[in-house]
């Protein structure tokens, strides 16, 4: 038994082909990434090393932390919608008849890919022939903004597709874990008298607080890696307006060919991503999670 | 609470409801009119003719191409990241060897990486192997960048099988690759129906790889071939409503039948975000 089970050569067979193809294809390139970006580099001719001059560039340049901090905006926006997202999963979860088909119907929007996404919105988004211009105007609003046009609006108006998409997902979640607290707690708290919002703060949230944890990490990190519906709806602009890190860093590559610097900027991306998810990690630890 | 209570409640969540869906509908309305009643016509209000031919237009002005991509790409990819996941999550947690848990560490990294910081390298590598504009390219991105969420959710599952089965299987002389292939495999199809959902829509929803990798009309996928094809269209709504339809259908339909494999997937792969 023993034996067979620990035969080396199987191993090899069954794990190299999957752990080549990862190492290949994710690690190297993230450690290529950061060497590409000692370069001087067209994608095309030969590199020239130049040390860290990209990496102090990138310090200096004021498009780039723009675009962390339009990063950083989408990563609050996201972090503070996670609030509805907890509070409609704590009405779905309070014995609502029908909560099973409602959650499936709120996780549509989250199946569909970010460019139809990013289409549909666009329409949506329509200046004159949109639906919600056509809303606002048959509701008395005289002349609607260019919602997709206009640098003061259209961060907003990106994010409302952010929060149609990820509701699904997050409600999913939450409800999942408000599922998974055992009913004596709630009706002992009810016969001690605990009104149904006390009930959801005092027991409910601290019960699945390792959850929303997890969800906190998650927004902020995935809000920091947007890429394909801002690339999609907007390109980044209007004049920058919507540009993000990882839209930044593509544009600098495959459109300006300054591979070198962009690769500097994927870099970056990647440390700040890891950076990040550690800072969250360490100040959402608590030294025992709550035990039921 | 009492009944006015519930009432408001339901009418929230009714509201949202509503919130979700709506954009969908609307969108599959206006695939079906032409334009001078998209913009002059109330959004809500039904289509006074349904205009089908506007998807018979789309599908054969190019659309059908990039949709036989996307199945065959996604396909492969599923068949290659499911079978390959399995096998390195078996060797893993089910045979002996020293550094297990450190491949299994190793494998996880790769869930919490952002795609974008390997994207150039990635374009020189297959640049240097001739394999940029190549579906190919595609194939094995998309298997190497769903392994690890797929092994994650394999996991769970290979723990917790008996080691009855596997020591029953080995004194009767079964070979090792029998035992996998014969006995293990069979047993994980729960678990691997739900990789193979959640690596689907991964696959037919991905934008960025192919957007970058491949340039010719050919080997597009929907998600990348509608983004050139509404270029064309631009102006005409009732095509681009019924490419966007035809770019989601196979999703939703799968939704439809999977709800439950769904649900289960994405609240697995919570951790890729």
């Amino acid at each position: 038994m023993n034996k067979v089970m620990s035969n080396k050569l199987v191993i090899a067979l069954y794990v190299l082909p999957a752990l080549l193809l990862v190492g290949v294809l994710i690690f190297i390139p993230l450690i290529l990434s950061g060497y590409y970006g000692l370069m001087e580099w067209d994608g095309i001719g030969t590199m020239k090393f130049i040390g860290l001059e990209n990496y102090s560039n990138a310090i200096k340049d004021l498009k780039f932390w723009d675009s962390a901090w339009h990063s950083l905006l989408l990563a609050i926006f996201s972090t503070l919608s996670l609030v509805i997202y907890l509070a409609v999963s704590l009405i779905l979860a309070s014995k609502i008849k029908g909560a099973d088909l409602l959650r499936k119907i709120y996780l549509i929007p989250m199946l569909l890919s970010s460019v139809a996404i990013a289409q549909l919105w666009i329409k949506v988004f329509n200046p004159t022939n949109g639906m919600l211009n056509n809303i606002l105007m048959a509701i008395g609003v005289d002349s609607p903004p260019a919602w997709l046009a206009e640098p003061k609006f259209v961060l907003f108006a990106i994010f409302v597709p952010i929060l149609w998409q990820y509701a699904g997902f997050y409600i999913l979640i939450y409800y999942a874990a408000l599922k998974n607290i055992p009913e004596s707690l709630v009706e002992a708290a009810k016969i001690d008298g605990a009104s149904a919002l006390q009930i959801a703060y005092k027991i409910k949230i601290p019960l699945i607080m390792g959850v929303i944890k997890v969800t906190i990490v998650l927004a902020i990190v995935g809000s920091l890696k947007y890429f394909d519906l801002i690339y999609v709806m907007t390109g980044g602009g209007p004049n920058g307006a919507s540009e993000v890190m990882a839209s930044y860093m593509y544009k600098l590559a495959f459109a300006s060919n300054d591979f070198g610097y962009g690769s500097a900027i994927g870099f970056l991306l990647l440390i700040i991503t890891l950076i990040v998810t550690v800072i969250i990690r360490k100040l959402t630890a608590t030294k025992e999670e709550l035990q039921y | 609470m009492g009944r006015i209570g519930y009432v408001f409640l339901y009418l929230c969540l009714g509201v949202i409801a509503i919130f979700q869906i709506f954009p969908i509908v609307w969108l599959f309305l206006f695939s079906l009119k032409d334009n001078s009643e998209i913009f002059s016509g109330s959004p809500f209000a039904l289509p006074t003719e349904f205009r089908w031919e506007n998807y018979q237009k789309v599908w054969e002005g190019g659309i059908g191409v990039y949709f036989f991509n996307s199945v065959w790409i996604t396909g492969l990819a599923i068949i290659l990241t499911v079978l390959l996941a399995s096998m390195a999550t078996f060797a893993i947690t089910r045979m002996n060897w020293k550094f297990n848990k450190f491949v299994l560490g190793l494998f996880m990294v790769g869930l919490m990486i952002p795609i974008h910081s390997a994207l150039i390298p990635l374009f020189n590598m297959f640049l240097n192997v001739n394999l940029i504009d190549n579906p190919l390219s595609i194939v094995i991105t998309y298997t190497a960048y769903n392994l690890p969420i797929t092994m994650m959710i394999l996991l769970g599952f290979y723990y917790t099988l008996p080691r009855e089965i596997e020591e029953a299987a080995i004194i009767d002389g079964c070979s090792i690759n029998r035992l996998f292939f014969r006995i293990i495999l069979p047993m994980t199809a729960p678990v691997m129906s739900t990789t193979v959902i959640i690596n689907m829509i991964y696959n037919w929803n991905e934008f960025v790889f192919v957007n970058t990798f491949i340039s010719s009309d050919e080997y597009k996928t929907l998600t990348v071939g509608i983004q050139n094809f509404i270029g064309q269209y631009m102006t005409d709504w009732g095509a681009i409503g019924a490419t966007l339809i035809i770019s989601i259908v196979p999703i939703l339909l799968a939704f439809i039948f999977f709800s439950n494999k769904v649900v289960e997937g994405i609240s697995s792969s919570a951790v890729k975000g």
